[in-house]
């Protein structure tokens, strides 16, 4: 079943110094419990592409559909959960009381509120710490529960900008490694923009390699990896050659200029 | 105590100053009223001693040196002076009565008070409209600068005058003006801490798909707590001074600013000096006092570590 289509999204920014074409024939479905990733230097427009799914950017042309409806109606009815590069945690809340904010704006009731803050914040292995305050936990903590914020209203949909691109290797390789177990208990429909070739292998089903000016894809990669992915999977054979083939889409793109 | 240290010294360097400038400020005073009172001194008519520089004068009169410290109307007067005549007027008579800077602190704090309470509010409002509304934005900053570049002192007569002749006397036209110089540090203060939440932060409130109001009340508003805290430092001392001036001009009974303008008006500089040290003295509590609250507040929201 498609939960996202694109059609010859184009987005095009009018600047003084002219028209940026962030995006020009973007076409791509998603299809539900996709996991699919973004890869591709800076400016392919992969996070631009991400946001205009969220309907926080507006294509300029083409058709985009989520969930059958606009972005912006997607947006309304709250069909997904935006993870940021940043954990953007507010610091004046506890981390409990920070997955509860959407909870709070959605009109959840009270009740309704504990049980699931109480459920998600197990989902990301931070159970016990929801009376802390976010400056008393690490990064890659802060992330996790921000991943927990996202979860809290029960979107199908998960989009995450670059959201370990802050964190160092080994944080990185490990909540890589939760949010797969994640995704498999929740069978959620996953967007994920990433800088990491082997971040981007490990976690897909499908890789869109992008490459700037326009910002279009280059290649979409069907990932034959197994369900299930232990992390020393990416000494595998099968893993160095996907590895490979993302990193030739790379460099064609560079190519045009 | 490792901020106590600096502060005592600043304060041990003035004082001394303070001391210093006492001898050279009052001896020529000194040396007339010891002539009066029998005592030889160099030179010995006051024409001859007008032409002899204040330190000359006090190597040349070694005897009256310590009188400097203890004229009734002196030029300067000696730190134990003032601090005897604060001690005298607040500890040494009952608070009812004219005489007492308890009274008359009070009459200034409460037009202080009702002037800034009413000027926070005014500011809070003003910044709420000009984050909200792009119209406000463009018109009222620019008048809220203009407001203060007009002295003060040649507002406060006005107001009093035309409020006076409204029939609107006594708390309330002083209030005003402390609501005058109080409201513009808050507008500040607020509308850049309404503003301080990053694109970021924004954009997951639209994901949510939140409403304006909950933008303001669960982001913004907490978010510009710690620069409202700021603006409400300033804004309190900017209110006493602002309740003092409303006092001068308008021959006040009542108040820091007429116990100094009596001071001044009778001769008699130690009321003045005592009026001035009342005065900065509340306004350190103030401040003082919205430091503590700050410290709380961001404490218990976490902010503080």
């Amino acid at each position: 079943m498609t939960v996202i289509s694109a059609k010859s999204v184009d987005l095009t920014f009018q600047t003084d110094d002219g028209p940026v074409h962030a995006l020009k024939d973007v076409t791509l479905d998603i299809n539900k419990g996709d996991f699919v990733s973004f890869i591709g230097p800076s400016g392919c427009g992969k996070t631009t592409f991400l946001r205009c799914i969220a309907g926080l950017e507006s294509p300029t042309g083409g058709a985009l559909t989520v969930n059958g409806m606009s972005p912006e109606q997607a947006r309304k009815a709250r069909a997904y959960g935006y993870v940021f590069q940043a954990a953007g945690l507010y610091p004046w809340r506890t981390i409990g009381g920070n997955v509860k904010l959407p909870l709070e704006i959605m009109g959840f009731s009270k009740a309704e509120q504990a049980e699931r803050v109480n459920r998600v914040l197990d989902l990301v292995d931070l159970a016990g710490f929801e009376r802390k305050f976010p400056w008393q936990l690490s990064g890659g903590m802060q992330q996790r529960a921000s991943i927990a914020r996202a979860l809290a209203f029960d979107a199908d949909i998960l989009l995450m900008d670059e959201p370990f691109g802050a964190l160092d290797e080994i944080v990185r390789d490990h909540l890589n490694e939760q949010l797969l177990k994640l995704w498999a208990r929740t069978d959620k429909t996953i967007g994920f923009v990433t800088h990491s070739i082997p971040e981007a292998v490990y976690l897909s089903t499908r890789i869109v390699v992008m490459s700037p000016r326009p910002g279009r894809i280059t290649d979409v990669i069907e990932s034959t990896l197994p369900k299930e992915r232990p992390l020393d999977i990416r000494d595998s054979a099968e893993f160095i050659a996907i590895a490979h083939r993302v990193r030739d889409g790379l460099r064609a793109g560079h190519s045009y200029d | 105590m490792r901020n106590v240290l600096p502060i005592l010294t600043v304060v041990a360097v003035l004082l001394g100053i303070w001391v210093l400038a006492v001898v050279p400020m009052n001896i020529h005073l000194a040396v007339d009223q010891a002539q009066r009172d029998g005592v030889a001194v160099q030179p010995d008519t006051p024409t001859a001693r007008q032409d002899v520089g204040a330190v000359a004068l006090a190597l040349r009169n070694p005897a009256v040196l310590s009188a400097t410290y203890t004229l009734d109307r002196p030029r300067l007067p000696g730190p134990q002076q003032v601090i005897g005549e604060l001690w005298r007027t607040t500890v040494g008579t009952r608070i009812t009565s004219k005489q007492s800077l308890v009274y008359h602190g009070w009459v200034t704090l409460s037009a202080t008070l009702l002037g800034f309470a009413m000027g926070t509010t005014l500011g809070i409002a003003l910044a709420v409209g000009i984050v909200f509304s792009r119209t406000m934005d463009r018109s009222v900053m620019p008048w809220a600068i203009a407001s203060q570049t007009i002295p003060i002192l040649a507002l406060a007569p006005m107001i009093i005058v035309m409020l006076g002749s409204m029939g609107i006397q006594g708390l309330l036209p002083k209030a005003i003006i402390s609501a005058y110089l109080s409201f513009f540090p808050v507008v500040v203060g607020m509308v850049k801490g309404l503003r301080s939440p990053d694109a970021m932060q924004l954009d997951l409130l639209r994901t949510y798909y939140a409403s304006p109001g909950q933008g303001f009340w669960k982001l913004r508003l907490p978010a510009s707590l710690p620069y409202l805290f700021a603006s409400l430092k300033i804004g309190i001392s900017a209110a006493l001074v602002g309740a003092i001036v409303g006092e001068l001009p308008t021959g006040a009974r009542a108040g820091f600013g007429a116990r100094m303008l009596v001071g001044d008006q009778y001769g008699q500089p130690l009321v003045t000096w005592a009026a001035l040290f009342a005065a900065a003295i509340t306004a350190a509590l103030l401040v003082g006092l919205f430091s503590v609250m700050e410290r709380a507040s961001l404490k218990r929201m976490g902010m503080v570590r």
